[in-house]
């Protein structure tokens, strides 16, 4: 009798060893992410200024939020900075990974050299390309003394152009990776098709426009979804890079939310503006990661 | 890398395929570029730099910046180097990515393996935490660290990255387990093998490249981190992104842009050569991130 029931015992303990060990890494993502996610949306309502605090003022931080002119500037910097960092991003990826699709001798050697700058920190990034753009030091003083003496480049320090010198450094810095995905999706592309359409005469520029582009729907999509959420989530480049300015001139979301809730003690905003950006990330992700997971089965 | 080596079908004419490989020569040298400024300036008294020099390669070599980055440039308040912060970032990136990947492959394996009902949905919510904007964790995270009493310490930062790199550890063994035979599981539990045995004996010795992925990626996260570094760490357990972002923005004296140059290349160094020795399992990872399957 005893030792049935001891047997059972054990059959019963290997059911759940499983759950077991999943349990810690559950919890923990229970209550480090989803708990803070809701945690955060809370303070979002409340009057917390340095410390969380919990009166609650409803959607009034919201309201200052879009009355602020910080936060407009944020959101038109990240439209523009956005849009050209994923078009940008794109086209390059696309190119750069057609062209080594023809047989190239030294792929091997080219495609790592693409490819590095996604083992660096943003911070390296935005301090190399920081120096290099500098007007003082960098690109503009070269072209002087090299004797191109009216040549002009100081959009790091220009307010109308310095966001542009953040699409450069971050494309600078993602494109290979772009590129990487879509030459996996043109190396599974099927041979057979592309020969018998060039039986039928197609040219090279008709192979790509109606076979091979449209067949590479799964990494256009792929390679949007990661570059508008890398997008959103751009700070340590802009950090290291211009530091948000000159003035706000390159101020992102990210950024602002860092500074209201860090330096201005204005918790509640700061809140407010990270679940603007949560649900903005949240709309992109959970509609391509719930496709992904329903098609594996 | 792990692209499948299919040559296309596309046929190219010789002019076509020299303006191939000058766009190709030139993209590269577009993404050498900083590299090398970054390089040769590091190794340049600061008179080359400011006088124009910057492409340059240089005329009076010198190790200085190096030294001064490592040892004695001005952090913060401290004339420390980088060599503190350095040290800082190692011992918070070897728990934490030792911790996570250890979790990720047992969570991969459970999920695979011992599946149960909607466990697709709980993998689904650790997915999606891996692409949260953190900026929404960051105020709970440190009260959290503080009622932990782990506020400012090289622990503390090692526990954020564990908790948010759990993600992709487990996408990563998950998927990899997901084409591991599962009649050898389901042979072996007929022979009496318990879960751990199962996992230890069978899928563990056939993890070896996974595992290399995964260690490669969450050392790369964990290192270039510069976020979690601002915001939870003391004076004194700061990593070396955060240490290199207060030398380069410094505001007092002499801008030492080779001194800031060789501190970047120092900050780059160990993720630099993890690439340049693994670089097929960390673009594997990449992938692995994006295009799943």
């Amino acid at each position: 009798m005893a030792h049935s029931a001891d047997a059972d015992f054990k059959t019963r303990l290997q059911a759940w060893i499983p759950k077991l060990v999943l349990s810690p890494s559950v919890a923990m993502m229970l209550v480090f992410v989803y708990g803070f996610i809701l945690f955060s949306v809370y303070l979002s309502f409340t009057d917390s200024r340095l410390l969380p605090s919990y009166g609650w003022v409803g959607f009034e931080n919201y309201s200052k939020l879009w009355r602020l002119s910080h936060w407009e500037i944020s959101l038109k910097n990240m439209g523009i900075f956005a849009a050209l960092y994923i078009s940008i991003c794109t086209a390059i990826g696309l190119g750069l990974a057609i062209f080594l699709d023809q047989k190239i001798r030294g792929e091997g050697l080219l495609r790592p050299i693409y490819l590095y700058p996604m083992a660096l920190s943003f911070i390296v990034t935005g301090t190399a390309w920081k120096w290099f753009l500098d007007p003082g030091i960098g690109l503009e003083n070269v072209m002087h003394t090299w004797g191109w003496e009216s040549f002009r480049f100081n959009w790091i320090k220009d307010r109308d152009f310095a966001i542009y010198t953040v699409v450069i450094a971050a494309v600078w810095q993602t494109s290979g990776f772009v590129m990487a995905m879509f030459l996996a999706g043109l190396r599974g592309i099927d041979n057979e098709i592309l020969k018998a359409a060039q039986m039928d005469g197609a040219s090279n520029w008709n192979l790509y426009r109606r076979i091979i582009i449209p067949q590479l729907r799964p990494a256009f999509l792929s390679a949007f979804v990661i570059l508008s959420h890398l997008a959103i989530k751009t700070f340590d480049l802009v950090i290291a890079l211009t530091g948000g300015g000159p003035g706000r001139a390159t101020e992102l979301p990210a950024t602002f939310m860092y500074s209201y809730t860090f330096s201005r003690n204005q918790m509640g905003i700061g809140a407010a503006s990270a679940t603007i950006m949560l649900m903005t990330i949240a709309a992109i992700m959970i509609p391509y990661l719930y496709s992904e997971l329903r098609e594996k089965r | 890398m792990s692209v499948a080596s299919q040559d296309t079908a596309i046929r190219t004419g010789r002019v076509t395929r020299k303006l191939i490989y000058l766009v190709l020569v030139l993209f590269a040298l577009f993404y050498m570029l900083p590299l090398y400024v970054m390089l040769v300036n590091s190794v340049k008294p600061l008179s080359e730099i400011t006088g124009g020099g910057m492409m340059n390669l240089p005329q009076a070599f010198t190790l200085e910046p190096w030294a001064k980055a490592w040892s004695s440039a001005q952090i913060g308040v401290e004339p420390t180097g980088l060599a503190p912060y350095f040290w800082n970032s190692i011992k918070m990136v070897v728990p934490a990515v030792a911790v996570s990947t250890v979790l990720g492959a047992l969570n991969g394996y459970v999920l695979t393996k011992w599946r149960f009902k909607y466990d697709t949905i709980l993998f689904g919510l650790m997915l999606f935490a891996c692409f949260i904007p953190f900026q929404i964790v960051l105020i709970p995270m440190a009260r959290m660290l503080g009622l932990m009493g782990l506020a400012g310490t090289t622990w503390g930062l090692a526990l954020v990255h564990v908790v948010y790199g759990i993600g992709f550890t487990t996408l990563y063994f998950r998927n990899y387990y997901a084409v591991f035979p599962t009649e050898l599981i389901r042979a072996a539990q007929i022979d009496g093998a318990g879960f751990f045995q199962i996992f230890w004996r069978i899928l563990l010795p056939s993890s070896g490249p996974i595992a290399v992925v995964s260690v490669i990626w969450q050392f790369t996260n964990i290192w270039n981190d510069f976020l979690f570094g601002a915001s939870f760490a003391g004076a004194d357990s700061q990593p070396m992104t955060v240490a290199l972002n207060n030398l380069v923005q410094a505001s007092h004296g002499v801008k030492e842009y080779n001194v800031h140059f060789a501190g970047a290349i120092l900050a780059a160094m160990p993720t630099l050569l993890v690439y340049i020795v693994a670089g097929r399992y960390f673009v594997r990872g990449l992938m692995a991130g994006s295009v799943k399957g």
